[in-house]
């Protein structure tokens, strides 16, 4: 996107500081949230190539059963990494790069609140990823004990483990810097009259995950010291021998692991909630209960997390609470589905990629989140547990929930971003492809997790063969089919195949919110001075408006 | 923004970093209180690792309850740690003497610590020991052999629906972390 902030046409007095350096200098030193949020995309997709290169190792060696390409100790390294690398590489950093570019640009305010910090938290995280990825090449090889990094298993990783450590604490200060940066800008900086129930629901969904993220991120951080100090300096907190608890690990672990779920998945809401109601050309159904469903899961996401350990043998009690807690997320995130719905319902509907995926991800994340009741029951999670269900399960959730978001939402404001509109006969092949290929993927998991197959094993009974052949094709499929939104992406940065600069400000006849009362390529300072607010670019109550 | 509103906004941020420092706290602090919340509540088979006084309970020759013994070496060692007898069937109330036998087969002097555990978990809190080898750690000549024995009772309280319990113990080698003895 280097070229489209060269823009010296805005309508501004000329100050020194008005636009970027020249060369690479511009991007180490950029305090610009454009720029950041340019560079925190760059970054996740360089990450989601990376661990999606693992996934394929992972789905080449269960091609078929028995041991064909890499050894199980390198599989357990794939498996462990994969995770590691897409969620705090892929996904985590995907949603700040959007944070970074639609936030301040739809509450009207200049910037990020913390500028500097801003930056610092970006260029954090290549430091944070070099440091685990190096583990991949050194003598013993990386962590392979899984990313949930259960102790006893995980304290036997051998040079990798005080590398592992810091690194996740690096990728924590990067996420905790962000978060903080995003609630001060949220909170103190919008433009005049946009009360905290007119804010565009992805900027809801962006306040709740950072206060989530704040208050997590430290307990993970937590977590690893522990293992650590018990590791190098004799603490025995989770050594039974020394007084210890191993599944006291587990707790802090999933205290931190569960909110991480829904960092994960509520800026995906947020997509979602701003794209359908434009492609619906209707305001946004129940865009009240929107919010107070965002906040329900944020606040249950906290008293659930137990029902990630329902085997490790807990009271009754325990279990019966963990389970009903659990199960009573669905009410909420039903409330979410069911709006999305009615926006949809009666609406002008078109079918441009953004909507595309958008309505995909209604669809697939919905199938992910009944696995997910099915695995809420303690009865039967005792079958279920670390099978390929659980595996279908959260990839269902995390590709064609988190992952279809970002690319929705790319879709969606690259013309925005780049003034370019991206080529909509690729985008259309890109979806079906990967919505093919996703379901080809991960739907035949789940059979294959019902019918025993365990998962971080490379090897399985010979009867699992031909779901575990169809998975792999999918996954090869998904894989290559990324390279066509790539490739059109990169055309809307870099002007390729003449693509011209000539995207209206109002991009979507149906968008509503400040973001697109700014020029398209957006100039790279915006809203220097706090914009009016008409109704009609409000998410919340701009029925009327929509009626044009 | 203006000096006063940018100053509102590093206050802002300062105290969100300072919630940031004390949700770190909390993960450590969730040791202490796990540690409180399982004694207290008999959570996952945890109870003091001490002897108790015990005495002055009726035995109900009404019940009887088996207890079974089961041991594990931790980490590979190859020890030999093994119950004298596989179970006990006993009254609650009754004071019984079992004992574990331990042959160090390293030539090495060694210390191991055991770490019991009950099955299940509910049935911890009622079993009261008097003695046993799992209170203090264990040293070990290379070669040496052992009986130690473990006297325990059952609470009478015993919830009516446990008739059949496992003590286990595990022994974990700490030599390189234990105090020297000599």
């Amino acid at each position: 996107m280097a070229h489209t902030h060269d823009d010296h046409a805005h309508g501004h007095d000329d100050h020194a500081h008005h636009g970027p350096d020249k060369g690479i200098m511009r991007w180490i030193k950029t305090t610009n949230h454009k720029d950041l949020g340019t560079l925190y995309l760059f970054f996740s997709f360089t990450m989601f190539f990376i661990g999606g290169l693992m996934s394929l190792v992972i789905r080449a060696e269960l091609f078929h059963p028995g041991l064909q390409f890499v050894e199980p100790e390198f599989f357990n390294q794939m498996t462990t990494m994969h995770a590691l690398v897409m969620i705090f590489g892929g996904v985590m950093p995907g949603f700040v790069g959007l944070a970074n570019w639609m936030v301040p640009m739809m509450i009207g305010c200049s910037d990020l609140a913390l500028p500097r910090v801003n930056n610092w938290g970006f260029w954090i995280l290549p430091f944070g990823f070099a440091m685990m990825l190096s583990t991949l090449f050194m003598d013993g090889g990386g962590p392979a004990g899984g990313w949930t990094m259960y102790p006893p298993l995980m304290l036997q990783t051998g040079n990798a483990f005080p590398f592992l450590i810091f690194s996740i604490h690096l990728l924590g200060i990067s996420s905790i810097t962000g978060a903080i940066n995003v609630v001060v800008t949220i909170l103190n900086m919008r433009t005049p009259g946009m009360t905290l129930l007119k804010m565009p629901l992805f900027v809801w969904a962006w306040l709740i995950t950072a206060y989530l993220l704040i208050a997590v991120m430290p307990v993970l951080a937590g977590a690893v010291t522990m293992l650590l100090t018990d590791k190098y300096f004799g603490t025995s907190f989770f050594n039974a021998a020394g007084g210890g608890d191993p599944v006291l690990f587990q707790h802090v672990f999933w205290f931190f692991g569960h909110p991480e779920v829904y960092i994960l998945i509520l800026p995906a809401f947020g997509v979602i909630s701003t794209i359908i109601p434009t492609f619906a050309r209707k305001p946004l159904f129940g865009y009240d209960s929107m919010v107070y469903a965002l906040a329900s899961i944020a606040f249950l996401s906290f008293i659930v997390w137990a029902h990630h350990m329902f085997t490790v043998g807990m009271p009754l009690a325990g279990e019966l609470f963990f389970m009903f807690a659990t199960m009573l997320i669905a009410v909420p995130t039903g409330v979410k589905v069911f709006n999305w719905v009615a926006t949809m319902w009666r609406g002008s509907l078109t079918f441009e990629t953004p909507m595309l995926f958008a309505i995909a991800f209604v669809f697939l994340f919905t199938i992910g989140g009944f696995s997910g009741l099915m695995l809420a029951m303690t009865p039967v999670d005792f079958q279920y547990h670390d099978t390929y269900f659980v595996v279908a399960h959260f990839h269902y959730v995390l590709v064609p929930g988190a992952v279809f978001s970002i690319i929705a939402a790319i879709y969606y404001w690259i013309p925005k971003w780049t003034g370019r509109m991206y080529n909509e006969k690729a985008g259309q092949w890109h979806f079906w492809l990967s919505a093919i290929f996703i379901n080809l993927t991960f739907f035949p998991q789940h059979f294959v997790g019902l019918a025993g197959m365990q998962r971080r094993v490379p090897d399985y009974a010979v009867q699992f063969t031909d779901f575990n052949e169809i998975s792999t094709i999918g996954a090869f499929g998904f894989f290559f089919a990324q390279f066509i939104f790539i490739f059109n992406m990169l055309a809307c940065c870099y002007g390729w195949f003449g693509r011209k600069q000539d995207a209206p400000a109002r991009v979507w006849e149906g968008a509503h919110g400040l973001e697109w009362t700014v020029p398209s390529p957006a100039p790279y300072h915006t809203f220097e001075e706090p914009p009016p607010l008409p109704e009609s670019e409000l998410a919340s109550i701009g029925g009327g408006a929509h009626a044009h | 923004m203006t000096t006063a509103a940018r100053h509102n906004t590093y206050r802002h941020g300062l105290r969100l970093l300072f919630v940031t420092a004390l949700m770190f706290a909390f993960g450590f602090a969730m040791v202490p209180l796990y540690d409180k919340l399982c004694y207290a509540l008999g959570l996952n088979g945890r109870v003091a690792n001490e002897a108790a006084t015990v005495g002055g309970h009726a035995v109900d020759v009404a019940r009887e309850v088996t207890v079974e013994f089961l041991t594990t070496v931790n980490g590979g060692r190859p020890w030999h740690f093994a119950p004298d007898q596989a179970s006990v069937t006993m009254h609650p109330g009754e004071m019984k003497t079992v004992s574990f036998v331990f042959r160090n087969t390293q030539d090495r002097d060694i210390v191991a610590q055991a770490v019991p555990n009950i099955a299940p978990a509910t049935a911890a809190r009622y079993l009261h020991k008097t003695e046993c080898f799992c209170f203090n750690q264990q040293a070990f000549a290379a070669g040496e052999e052992k009986h130690m024995p473990v006297a325990f009772t059952l609470d009478p309280s015993l919830p009516d629906d446990i008739e059949r319990l496992t003590l286990a113990y595990t022994f974990f080698d700490v030599t390189d972390s234990a105090p020297r003895l000599d």
